[in-house]
């Protein structure tokens, strides 16, 4: 017998979720990075076509989405690193709390940067 | 008096819920409940109990979607709705209705070489271990496991990879690994480490979260984590028999 | 490995540390993306703007050197970890095919360090 939902609703099973979730996406984009990047072997205007392709509305979001993505999985990475190696009790929730800022606040101060 | 309404599972792996009236009684456990129903309304009811004081590690159930010991849960902490949804422990085979088999559970404690293995005989003097080592702390921490099986059943990577030994049983060896007394522990380290064992933990903490005792398997893991990743540095994490 | 192709124990304890060691060095590397994007994006990216600080700077090509290489390591290993939990694969042709991650991930890398470099 399988257990649903209710069984694994609660902070630490979301942080696996949001880490899960972003370690996939990211490992499927970074392919697609190195590619772009590797457009500069064939001189900078071959860049500059690429990054004036990326100034759409869609890829700008998904940017966002991305630079979320990535803090996300540090934040939350780190906290994993503090858990399994460091001793630990009852300071695991403040954890979660700080690595959930840390990936919100980079995440808007990209978003912000990115369009003022 | 109230009447709380509650779904039962019957059958094994297949089946389906059955739906009991129960009058509403003040300090009423989950197991109450079930006892109530065995007794008064349908006799062929199968379940498991034993001690009633959260003691013995036998009454746990799937309890309105998460495992729980039904013993010591108060209805009125569960029930908001008033009402009861009780299943058989997840991650397990299902012998009948409430039954669940526990052999891949406690198969898995031996697995992981969970029993103490001394040296010492009746003609030798106690052992005498500081209640102040770092060692009697940390077998202290995870020592008051139940066996209970609410860890097993609420762990995704036991449902994911079979294999997978478990939160108890993992905790029981750290515990054991942290005991000054013990002789197994080489043999016990490379039983616990890899895919298998410690290393396919993921920290979802589903089993911190829900041990009864309030224990945190999780942080045991994580001690047999680090303990047997510098026994493979070292290349000491020989299989021994 | 053993005979029906799954790593031995020891080996799948060292791809562990190892992943947990990669995660390491990539939170350092990360924190600094992270603040480098933040600063770069501002009044838009172009092509001159990046190229004119990481061509023929050994210091930015060492560290995205390191930032590579530790990614090659850590994210086939967290794949194979999800593979095998989400489709039940285990042996000798999943080991492969998370080599092969590494590897084309590390290619693709190290040829995009080279490209903004020269």
């Amino acid at each position: 017998m399988r257990s649903d939902f209710r069984a694994r609703n609660h902070p630490a099973y979301w942080a696996f979720i949001m880490h899960r979730i972003s370690g996939v996406g990211l490992a499927a984009f970074l392919p697609v990075h190195f590619w772009a990047l590797g457009q500069a072997l064939q001189g900078e205007a071959a860049l500059d076509a690429f990054l004036r392709w990326s100034e759409q509305p869609l890829v700008k979001l998904s940017e966002i989405v991305l630079v979320l993505l990535l803090s996300a999985h540090m934040a939350g990475g780190a906290r994993l690193l503090a858990l399994e190696f460091l001793a630990w009790r009852d300071w695991e929730k403040s954890l979660l709390a700080a690595a959930a800022g840390v990936s919100i606040a980079a995440a808007l101060g990209f978003a912000l940067n990115l369009f003022f | 008096m109230s009447t709380l309404h509650v779904r039962i599972w019957r059958g094994g792996e297949e089946g389906s819920f059955q739906a009991f009236d129960v009058p509403r009684l003040e300090s009423q456990t989950v197991l109450d409940v079930v006892t109530y129903i065995q007794r008064s309304l349908d006799p062929t009811l199968s379940y498991r109990f034993a001690c009633r004081v959260g003691m013995c590690g036998s009454c746990a159930m799937t309890v309105n979607g998460r495992a729980r010991w039904t013993c010591r849960t108060h209805v009125a902490k569960v029930a908001t709705g008033g009402l009861l949804e009780l299943a058989p422990l997840a991650n397990l085979p299902v012998i009948k209705d409430l039954v669940a088999d526990m052999t891949p559970f406690f198969d898995k404690w031996a697995r992981a070489r969970g029993r103490f293995q001394g040296t010492r005989t009746r003609k030798d003097d106690f052992a005498r271990v500081s209640p102040d080592t770092e060692q009697r702390r940390l077998a202290d921490a995870g020592i008051e496991c139940i066996g209970c099986g609410v860890c097993y059943s609420s762990c995704d990577v036991v449902a994911w990879n079979p294999d997978y030994l478990g939160p108890a049983a993992l905790n029981r060896a750290w515990t054991l690994l942290n005991d000054v007394r013990d002789a197994d522990g080489r043999a016990r380290l490379a039983a616990v480490a890899g895919d298998a064992g410690c290393h396919a933990c993921h920290t979802h903490m589903n089993c911190t979260e829900r041990c009864p005792k309030g224990l945190a398997p999780t942080a045991s893991i994580a001690g047999l984590k680090r303990a047997t990743a510098l026994a493979a540095l070292r290349g000491e994490l020989a299989v021994t028999e | 490995m053993t005979s029906d192709g799954e790593l031995s124990v020891r080996a799948q304890v060292l791809l562990w540390t190892a992943q947990r060691a990669s995660a390491a060095v990539l939170a350092a590397c990360v924190l600094v993306h992270l603040l480098t994007m933040i600063y770069a994006v501002q009044g838009g990216l172009t092509a001159a703007e990046i190229l004119s600080r990481t061509r023929g700077s050994v210091g930015w090509a060492a560290f995205y050197a390191l930032f590579v290489a530790a990614v090659a390591i850590h994210a086939p290993i967290g794949l194979r970890t999800v593979l095998s939990e989400t489709f039940q694969w285990r042996g000798r042709a999943l080991e492969a095919t998370v080599l092969m991650i590494g590897i084309v991930l590390a290619v693709l890398g190290f040829r995009a360090v080279y490209a903004v470099f020269i």
